[in-house]
């Protein structure tokens, strides 16, 4: 199973967890896979479309998936699937 | 002996530690003296950023913040002490600073950076910091840079997270680096994701990111070593992990792509989702609200914001948290009226959307300017955030 990195916004809808290990021989079946686990990330991490929203990156290992294969890029058991959101501080309105 | 003109003997000997790293030494020290960086937003960021460029001997600081310091600043904004509490953060800052190294030249702006004010004032330097706290402003420097053909050192931080990047670079092949606008093509709607309403920032965070900060931006002065150009750093500190990823240029960037479609500053608010509150809310005020409980009337309160929020301070009123809003219309009153608050006004203004659109409610006021103004309003003893 790869490892997914959960960044700090969505840990709320994953129980906390920071790491969660998901199986999936690529990004969408591992994306499809931590949805099904944690239904109430999906409309956070996707669109209605089904597509990662703009404002997240996702990167396995080093690399961003849209210098890659996008959502086709393939993933081993070793890899690292950073979910990488844009954050602007911590000031509440 | 030559003898050095661009420092005095004084500099000489404060700037020592610097002048002596092989590899560093006077040549770096001189593009420092020369550099100008203006830093946007005196914040947790912007903190250890203005320390650590004044102490270094950056020629010429600006700073950009409309903010005043206020108590709830210190525990990670530690540029400024209580006698502090009031005063501009922008004058505060300055005065600090000069106290730390009377050989730079500081110039502040005690304003909101703007469409309207940005390339003039980003124009008149070289590199700029971008410590801000929100979307708007973040995609206003990035665009303001591309036009200006200036790096942009940046920094963010929510909760125990951080992440580091230099945009917009320059290389040695004459070419620039990507930028947010490529990492982050669209901001987050504000009701799509919870960064409203989960908040805070470990003190000390801001202190590592805002370092890194400063580094990247005498790196950049200086070039030397490897910038985070082309790269984009993230720091957990709850797990203590650091990722480094490689970042690339989109074609479709609308400021600097293949068919650029944005050729000047745009309204960044609207861009971001932040006015997209069209149809007016019935509203009311502190005052109103008092005397509404001074006649007696029958009304319900229901506060929006967070549990931890809510615990912290609140007035007594019912907790029905954002995010539950869209479930609990069958617990909110129709028949008289409900006044529904939050910080700020911002994310009442939401919940009175979604159960006007979800339930057809019509008898929902909106507490203008949430819980703090209603605190310095009515001068409670109550402590604000």
């Amino acid at each position: 199973m790869a490892t997914v990195i959960i960044p700090t916004p969505l840990r709320k809808f994953t129980g906390n967890s920071a790491k969660i290990n998901i199986s999936g021989n690529d990004v969408s079946e591992i994306i499809a896979n931590l949805v099904h686990q944690y239904p109430d990330v999906q409309k956070h991490l996707l669109d209605p479309s089904g597509s990662i929203r703009s404002f997240i990156n996702v990167f396995v290992d080093e690399d961003d998936i849209r210098n890659l294969q996008y959502n086709h890029t393939h993933v081993e058991t070793r890899s690292v699937i950073s979910i990488v959101p844009a954050i602007a501080g911590g000031n509440l309105i | 002996m030559t003898q050095n003109t661009l420092f005095s003997k004084e500099e000489l000997a404060r700037y020592n530690r610097h002048i002596i790293i092989p590899g560093f030494g006077m040549e770096a020290q001189e593009k420092l003296k020369k550099s100008s960086v203006l830093v946007v937003g005196a914040g947790g960021l912007g903190s250890p950023v203005l320390l650590y460029l004044a102490a270094a001997g950056v020629g010429h600081i600006g700073i950009v913040d409309c903010d005043v310091v206020d108590d709830s600043n210190l525990h990670r904004q530690v540029l400024f002490g209580i006698e502090e509490v009031g005063i501009p953060k922008t004058e505060a800052a300055k005065k600090r600073l000069l106290s730390l190294n009377p050989h730079i030249n500081i110039t502040v702006y005690n304003t909101q950076l703007t469409s309207q004010n940005a390339l003039e004032i980003i124009g008149g330097y070289d590199v700029v910091a971008d410590g801000t706290d929100n979307f708007p402003t973040r995609y206003l420097v990035n665009d303001a840079c591309l036009l200006l053909n200036k790096p942009n050192v940046y920094a963010s931080i929510f909760q125990f997270e951080g992440q580091v990047s230099v945009f917009n670079q320059l290389n040695d092949q004459g070419v620039r680096g990507p930028n947010y606008r490529d990492l982050f093509p669209t901001p987050p709607d504000p009701g799509a994701v919870p960064n409203c309403s989960e908040a805070g920032v470990l003190g000390v965070l801001p202190g590592i990111i805002g370092s890194l900060q400063a580094l990247e931006v005498i790196k950049v002065i200086t070039n030397v070593g490897d910038t985070l150009s082309g790269r984009f750093f993230t720091f957990d500190a709850l797990s203590f992990e650091s990722r480094t990823f490689n970042i690339s240029k989109n074609p479709a960037n609308p400021v600097n792509g293949e068919n650029p479609t944005i050729k000047e500053l745009i309204d960044y608010e609207q861009f971001c989702g932040v006015k997209a509150i069209e149809k007016p809310l019935k509203e009311v005020s502190p005052t109103d609200l008092q005397d509404w409980q001074e006649q007696g009337l029958d009304f319900q309160i229901i506060d929006v914001r967070e549990a931890d929020e809510y615990d912290y301070v609140n007035i007594g009123t019912e907790l029905i948290p954002l995010s539950t809003i869209s479930a609990s219309g069958g617990t909110i009153d129709r028949n008289t009226r409900v006044v529904v608050m939050c910080k700020s006004g911002v994310r009442s203004a939401k919940a009175i959307r979604i159960l006007e659109d979800k339930y057809g409610f019509n008898n929902l006021y909106n507490l203008e300017g949430g819980i703090i103004n209603y605190i310095n309003e009515l001068e409670l003893d109550l402590p604000t955030y």
